[in-house]
């Protein structure tokens, strides 16, 4: 007797086959392909739409709050009060007298400077030149700011300039006011030429510029800017001590993403001998904002995203099982012609992991389209992890493959027999 | 002496039931390489149960099948699929075509499991189709051939594989007169060029073109002598 299955070689489906009839299996059907994919097509792009969205939020928000505070570091003196030492000398003030340039040596600074406000004894009479007005006012804030703090105020000049380093070491009585001082003093910054000057307590001080605003430390309000060291000379030593409201204080414009760092190095650069004096309050980390508003909003949304999966995955299952009991006719045809289960079964399952990849596809390029439109309309800049984005399709490759499988081993079982009877 | 294509040895099927039913008695048969056997018998005699043993779509409950020597009931479902693929083909009463493929593309599912190249196959296809005269209907659809064509393109994918052993379930049952005809003509040409055909019928008129007939009643075979065109 002969061998069993002697001279014959065992039928074989390749992988290119295999995916040839997957490919003919859904565009021969392409109405109930589109139908099928379409959970899938939902749930990838609600995924990615999600996390674009969510991160292109996160990235928006992080921008308006991190361009100044997240720049902004500042240091405050919190020496000893009542602190006696000689006016102008050190460490009464907490800053050497060099701070601007020790800081500005830090890897990731901008600018940098001391400033503070001045303590004017109670009915300090402000005035202009007698030539140009009489207007008197007490509501003026004096502020003591070296170069370096005048620079990293960030001033917005309306005529003049700003203080120089020139006019500090030589402790010039010179200043810098806010157009709303100017205007109530009654000195035109078109007058500046003439070199106006603004009286307290009868000591001038000739107004080199006049600013509409600045970005830091006078942000909210109105303020007569004059050096640190005419400010020394002429009102002494500012008061040490955190919460006092007229100590020293650094404020430092760093470099985007520089501010931690430079937080870190700032206190032991400025005062090694004694870095515990000052106090460096660093910006928020934007990482943590971002984390935050990611968390908040993409929790929600990824469980919806996942719902969305979900029912895309049953509507495979449920669709890849409905057409397995619709093709079992062809399923007999198949096994009568040679197949093996096992081609059956892949058959069944590379359309359904087709199916998903597609969905998956089409998908991931709604969700991106979305995040992308939604950017543009709000004129906000559209930000797409590709850790996330270029994976997704693959989301849709696993979700068919797993609903597929049910079905596909279904179809594997069936008996030709069986499959030619019913079809 | 010709080589046995078929031999069966108390080849029986029996379904469980209940009550269990008899469709084939333990029956003995050998069918020569080149016969052109009609099994005939009416409606539940049990004709399309040995239709079903001898293409390997069922399984036997007692016996033994051998086809071209092989003992058919010993092989692993890996053989038998490779059997069923290369050594058998089978012609349906219902066509059973891919209605969404064209007549090239039902013939080419015959080949998808033979590890043969694409090209290959679709020559081999394309000379099958043209075998049966339907060369120029490569692309057409089922939906789109009249029923004689479509049982055309059946046998074409039936003998593609160029197997030793044809068998065929009614395959005039869903055919008018003339394409019944025609195509009992291809089938008679078939094995004038050597194929070996099993023919399932309760026409007489088909069964006429056998060169044996076997009747069938009851699930119990006997041959018949001096009838048919032998």
């Amino acid at each position: 007797m002969a061998r069993p299955g002697a001279g014959l070689p065992s039928p074989r489906l390749t992988a290119r086959d295999t995916a040839a009839e997957a490919f003919a299996g859904i565009v021969q059907r392409p109405g109930r392909a589109g139908l099928t994919m379409l959970g899938t097509v939902l749930g990838v792009g609600a995924f990615v739409a999600v996390l674009g969205l969510t991160a292109t939020g996160a990235g928006q928000i992080s921008r308006q709050f991190s361009v100044l505070e997240d720049t902004t570091v500042t240091v405050a003196d919190n020496g000893p009060a009542n602190d006696v030492a000689p006016a102008g000398t050190n460490p009464a003030i907490g800053f050497p007298p060099d701070a601007d340039a020790i800081a500005d040596h830090i890897r990731g600074v901008a600018a940098a400077g001391v400033w503070w406000p001045v303590q004017l004894p109670q009915g300090t009479n402000f005035s202009a030149s007698q030539a140009l007005s009489g207007t008197t006012s007490q509501t003026v804030n004096l502020l003591a700011a070296s170069p370096g703090a005048v620079k990293a105020m960030v001033p917005a000049m309306v005529a003049g300039s700003p203080l120089t380093t020139y006019e500090n070491d030589t402790a010039q009585h010179v200043a810098m006011i806010d157009t709303s001082t100017a205007s109530a003093l009654g000195i035109s910054p078109a007058r500046l030429p003439s070199h106006p000057a603004v009286f307290v307590n009868g000591i001038p001080y000739t107004v080199v510029g006049v600013y509409s605003s600045a970005q830091r430390v006078v942000s909210g309000g109105t303020a007569m800017l004059i050096p640190e060291k005419t400010a020394l000379k002429d009102y002494g030593n500012p008061q040490p001590g955190v919460g006092s409201q007229e100590e020293a204080q650094m404020v430092v414009a760093t470099r985007t993403g520089a501010a931690q760092e430079v937080a870190k190095e700032l206190a032991a650069a400025e005062l090694p001998t004694d870095p515990h004096r000052l106090v460096v309050t660093p910006p928020q980390s934007p990482l943590k904002l971002q984390g935050e508003v990611n968390g908040d909003l993409a929790g929600l949304f990824l469980i919806l995203a996942l719902i969305s999966l979900l029912i895309g995955a049953v509507g495979i299952a449920n669709t890849t099982l409905v057409a397995v009991l619709e093709r079992t006719g062809e399923i007999g045809v198949r096994r009568a012609v040679g197949a093996r289960p096992r081609h059956i079964a892949a058959q069944f399952l590379a359309e359904s992991t087709a199916l998903g990849t597609l969905g998956g596809l089409i998908g991931t390029c709604i969700g991106v389209g979305i995040v992308v439109i939604f950017a543009a309309v709000q004129n906000w800049t559209a930000v797409l992890n590709p850790v996330y984005t270029l994976p997704a399709p693959l989301i849709g490759s696993v979700v068919g493959l797993l609903a597929g499988a049910y079905p596909a081993l279904r179809a594997a079982r069936t008996s030709p027999l069986a499959a030619l009877r019913h079809a | 002496m010709t080589a046995h294509v078929i031999e069966l040895r108390g080849l029986a099927r029996t379904y469980p039931g209940p009550p269990p039913v008899h469709a084939l008695r333990p029956t003995d048969l050998v069918i020569g390489e080149g016969d052109y056997v009609a099994v005939t018998g009416p409606s539940g005699s049990g004709k399309s149960t040995l239709l079903h043993l001898l293409g390997l779509l069922d399984a036997p409950t007692a016996g033994s099948y051998l086809l071209d020597g092989l003992d058919t009931s010993t092989l692993p479902d890996r053989d038998r699929s490779a059997l069923r693929g290369r050594r058998i083909g089978v012609v349906f009463q219902a066509f059973h075509l891919l209605a969404y493929r064209t007549a090239l593309e039902n013939v080419l599912l015959a080949e998808l499991y033979n590890q043969t190249s694409r090209s290959t196959r679709v020559q081999a296809a394309v000379d099958a189709l043209r075998a049966v005269g339907l060369g120029h209907r490569l692309d057409a659809l089922p939906t789109t051939l009249s029923g004689g064509e479509c049982q055309r393109v059946a046998i074409a994918r039936a003998l593609v594989n160029q197997p030793s052993l044809l068998l065929c379930d009614e395959p005039t049952g869903n055919l008018d007169s003339r394409n019944a005809a025609m195509l009992m003509e291809l089938l008679d040409r078939l094995n004038s060029g050597g194929l070996t055909i099993v023919i399932i019928t309760h026409d007489p008129n088909v069964a006429a073109h056998a060169t044996r007939t076997v009747a069938i009643s009851d699930g119990i075979l006997s041959e018949q002598i001096g009838t048919g065109r032998g």
